[in-house]
């Protein structure tokens, strides 16, 4: 009997609190596939951002650390910078990267650290129950933006490829989908490229994955991966934002 | 040995680094910043890394990435960039990670000023951060006590998996002494529970703060007061002057034991039965050495450069069994020797 389907090594054989329908799950396995197929585990080092994914370290094999909520790149700094030989990634939300981090996510990019960042764009914050992201986009009622987010009272969201392409420390900023198959080969190979960026020394670089987030939203998981097409691609165009080694091999570090 | 004039600061990263310490990630700030000049020009020579974050916060949480990794690592800064580490202070006390933080003290509150200090005594006593936890808190009265306490702090904090603080201020930072660098060989124990890739070799590991299960929780916390009862029996400095026969105990720390320790030489030479006691770790603090110096003590009275900090910690060692009086100057005025004199002198008018 030939196996067709399997776990990859790099992922937990554990349930993960995950609420149905949400896409994390693809993004995980995606990450975990191309630490398999890299053979990275036992060299990565993962950090987890505080939001819904906050237990990631329960479910990724390699060493895993919590980091305070949006510090993760500087975390992920400390651990590079002590050990250049290990694979840094995280894995961060929108609030825990774009809001509480912004100024760690755009310095760790500026300084070129050579890590990886999985930032998932879901346009809300999951685990507190729903509340305004700094990627919820105008009208989109949520929790705190009961009557929609207005942009004259709360604001525009940020487009954190786009502003992170302008930096000349990223090596790699793109967004991807997991909305449907094609889109998802896309976001593992922008996830593979993330990673292959980092162990060839070329720089920052970030994936950015609009993801749903069927609970918050008040969607079923379907209606969820439609929301994604027809109201998140339109406002966070899919696509390379930048892709240009920032160092070559040579360089140390 | 050989003896080197140097600067507080500057004597601090020098020792910081042949104690091992291999990453530096700090923030510019008066008047710590010799600390990260020192260590920019000197360690990646040695084979560290120093790095100058965007911010404080970003700075505690990079010595909490390498901690995790399993090396040794600092951050300084002085009192308002602590207030901004203490985030990061509280998650790696909560990550069981050792690493050593330096406060230069200052003026406060809020930006204060840039003049020797010693308000920050709460705060890095009692809560340096949310929740549960306390520190290892050294404090240096000179250069040379500076780098003696660096390597204390590094090999303390790996002992027991804690954040260990030195506790310096303007004054020990700024000023140069004649200092020994002693000889040491530094063992730095394994790490087997640090993140650094398992190689394919163990089970992966785990650094975390967040236990939704309150039993687990609590135990976890448990866990670590368990460890802090050791540290409160094995780990407490002080040095007494005097005290053996001393109506007047005079309690200081840092920079104001050394004007105190001026003021009970002159109280002496005028017949005055005064003592000195200086705590040099304030966590955990030296109740039994403080009890033993003031056995024969009528009042203890606490000199300090605030608004009266330490005084409380001296009345609950002492049970409240003495009178515990205060005398401080703040703002960054270093009280004279000729006014601690004049307290002792009142005090001795009082009760002879």
């Amino acid at each position: 009997m030939s196996v067709v389907f399997d776990k990859p090594h790099a992922l937990c054989d554990v349930a993960t609190h995950y609420c149905p329908g949400c896409t994390h799950g693809i993004i995980h396995r995606l990450v975990a596939e191309v630490i398999d197929e890299l053979q990275i585990e036992g060299k990565t080092v993962g950090v987890c951002p505080v939001g819904c994914s906050v237990m990631a370290y329960d479910y990724f094999n390699c060493d895993m650390i919590e980091a305070p909520h949006g510090r993760a790149p500087a975390v992920a700094t400390g651990v590079k910078r002590a050990k250049p030989d290990t694979v840094v990634f995280t894995y961060q939300g929108d609030g825990d990267l774009a809001a509480i981090g912004t100024c760690e996510t755009v310095h760790a990019a500026a300084r070129g650290e050579n890590i990886t960042i999985i930032f998932v764009n879901n346009t809300i914050y999951g685990m507190t129950g729903g509340q305004m992201a700094p990627t919820t986009i105008p009208g989109q009622i949520t929790q705190t933006t009961p009557y929609g987010r207005e942009p004259s009272v709360q604001g525009f969201p940020i487009k954190v490829c786009e502003m992170l392409a302008q930096v000349d420390g990223v090596a790699l900023a793109q967004r991807v989908s997991v909305d449907s198959v094609p889109h998802i080969r896309e976001a593992k190979n922008a996830i593979r490229k993330a990673f292959d960026n980092q162990i060839h020394k070329r720089g920052f670089s970030i994936v950015e994955v609009l993801s749903t987030c069927p609970t918050n939203w008040g969607l079923s998981p379907e209606q969820s991966l439609e929301r994604v097409r027809s109201e998140m691609i339109p406002y966070f165009p899919l696509g390379v934002y930048k892709d240009a080694a920032v160092w070559s091999e040579k360089v140390e570090g | 040995m050989e003896k080197v004039l140097m600067k507080g600061n500057e004597a601090l990263a020098e020792a910081a680094m042949r104690a091992g310490c291999k990453c530096f990630f700090g923030y510019p700030i008066t008047p710590q910043t010799e600390i990260s000049a020192y260590l920019a020009k000197n360690m990646a020579k040695r084979g560290g890394v120093f790095l100058q974050a965007e911010s404080e916060v970003a700075a505690i949480n990079m010595v909490l990435g390498a901690a995790s990794a399993g090396v040794r690592a600092m951050t300084s800064s002085s009192s308002p960039g602590i207030s901004l580490k203490s985030e990061g202070v509280s998650y790696i006390a909560a990550s069981d990670l050792p690493c050593v933080i330096v406060n230069v003290q200052r003026g406060g509150p809020g930006l204060g000023g840039i003049q020797p200090s010693q308000s920050d005594y709460f705060q890095a006593t009692k809560a340096l951060g949310h929740g549960d936890f306390q520190m290892i808190v050294y404090v240096p009265a000179s250069v040379q006590e500076t780098i003696d306490m660096t390597y204390l702090a590094f090999n303390m904090a790996d002992k027991f998996r804690t954040p260990v603080m030195i506790l310096s201020d303007g004054l020990l930072g700024q000023m140069m002494e004649p200092v020994v660098f002693p000889t040491v060989d530094v063992q730095i124990p394994d790490k087997p529970w640090a993140c650094c890739g398992h190689e394919n070799k163990r089970s992966h590991n785990i650094i975390n703060s967040l236990y939704l299960q309150p039993d687990i929780l609590e135990k976890s916390v448990n866990e670590r007061y368990e460890r802090y009862e050791i540290i409160k029996q094995t780990c407490p400095m002080a040095e007494s002057d005097f005290c053996e026969d001393a109506e007047i105990v005079v309690a200081a720390f840092g920079a104001s034991a050394r004007v105190a320790k001026s003021a009970v030489n002159a109280a002496r030479a005028k017949g005055i039965k005064a003592g000195l006691f200086r705590p040099q770790t304030l966590v955990p603090f030296p109740v039994e050495q403080l009890n033993k110096a003031c056995e024969k003590a009528k009042v203890v009275l606490s000199v300090e450069m605030n608004k009266g900090q330490m005084v409380e910690d001296l009345r609950l060692a002492l049970n409240c069994r003495l009178p515990v009086e205060f005398f401080g100057r703040h703002g960054g005025i270093i009280p004279s020797v000729r006014e601690v004199l004049g307290q002792i002198e009142q005090i001795h008018e009082r009760i002879k």
